[in-house]
């Protein structure tokens, strides 16, 4: 994974939310991130202090919450969780299935101050 | 104190112009492949190879992507095509807007096929995208028949998976029906193409499927994301 373009733009969309919602500081920064991404919260960490360094978002934590591999069966038109990353349908057993959640790599919200 | 909802992906930038890129590419019919592999896989051999076979009966087009240096490029000039290199200068993949700041030096007029070669590396490109039509995953033999069974994002995401270097299949211990089986586990439907860029076996069925791809086709091949 390339954490510094990832963080180079969560850090500018953070900045631009922040602004936007006239924030003085932002302490808080919450995560959605899917299994299938490849997402390494501590190279993201590291990057992210460094990029906010005397920004307003100097300091803010990164709270992940991690979503599940997900699989919609083409065979019998169920939704299963995958434990590992090899696909396969935990109903029927199928391997035709479309990846239906886990690559998701969004900001869900922020915890700001106001001033 | 308050929370403010964002709901924003990350990736928006990228893919705000990975989204542009493709939709140029359709106006015009121009066919992008983005062709992914590690490093040595053959890429830019297969390239050549595939080169040969299209041009000059089609008018085509390059863009080299590489940590550093125009090697690749040179190549590529030496066939008579039209040629761009990107140099990333650290970077381990391209993305969208790289390939956008060159488009503008490429004469696009008539193009039927435009191949993005990308940085050597089967991790970062998959999550990059650029705007191509078709993603193109070179594994060679003698890298190993686990690799797709380890790099499961890339190969669920290709719209066609080439096994290079078949002519070494003797020499190195790559099961290659083990390996067809895991991509398949990932990418049911995927075309799979064993070829040799050294004794040119199987080029003309991977050139065959080439000639009936057209702009348009990645929904219906990959039902899935984007």
């Amino acid at each position: 994974m390339h954490e510094l373009a990832i963080t180079q733009s969560l850090f500018k969309i953070v900045l631009e939310q922040a602004q936007k919602a006239g924030a003085v500081k932002v302490s808080r920064i919450n995560l959605k991130i899917g299994r299938l991404t490849g997402y390494v919260p501590e190279a993201v960490e590291m990057n992210f202090n460094l990029l906010a360094s005397g920004t307003i978002a100097e300091g803010a934590g990164l709270k992940i919450e991690w979503v599940p591999v997900k699989v919609l069966c083409r065979e019998c038109q169920k939704e299963s969780e995958q434990q590992d990353l090899g696909l396969g349908c935990a109903h029927c057993g199928s391997i035709n299935v479309q990846i239906a959640g886990g690559r998701e790599m969004y900001i869900d919200s922020m915890e700001v101050d106001n001033g | 104190m308050a929370e403010i909802k964002i709901l924003k992906n990350i990736m928006d930038e990228n893919l705000t112009q990975a989204a542009l890129n493709r939709q140029w590419f359709r106006s015009r019919n121009i066919l992008a492949l983005n062709l992914i592999a590690s490093p040595g896989a053959g890429k830019t051999t297969f390239l050549e190879q595939t080169i040969k076979g299209l041009f000059p009966k089609y008018k085509l087009a390059v863009i080299e992507g590489d940590i550093t240096g125009d090697h690749d490029a040179r190549r590529i000039e030496a066939l008579g095509v039209p040629v761009v290199q990107i140099n990333t200068e650290g970077g381990c993949h391209l993305d969208a807007h790289m390939i956008d700041s060159v488009l503008s030096s490429l004469d696009l007029d008539g193009l039927k096929y435009l191949f993005i070669e990308n940085v050597g590396n089967l991790v970062c490109p998959a999550e990059f995208d650029l705007g191509e039509e078709l993603k193109v995953v070179v594994l060679s033999t003698p890298e190993g028949h686990d690799k797709p069974a380890k790099y499961p994002l890339i190969f669920s995401e290709a719209q066609a998976v080439i096994i290079n270097k078949t002519d070494l299949l003797e020499a190195v211990d790559f099961d290659i029906d083990r390996a067809e089986h895991d991509i398949r586990r990932l990418n049911p439907n995927v075309p799979i193409f064993r070829l040799s860029c050294k004794t040119g076996e199987g080029l003309d069925k991977w050139l065959e499927w080439l000639g009936t791809q057209g702009t348009g086709n990645r929904e219906k091949m990959t039902g899935s994301r984007v």
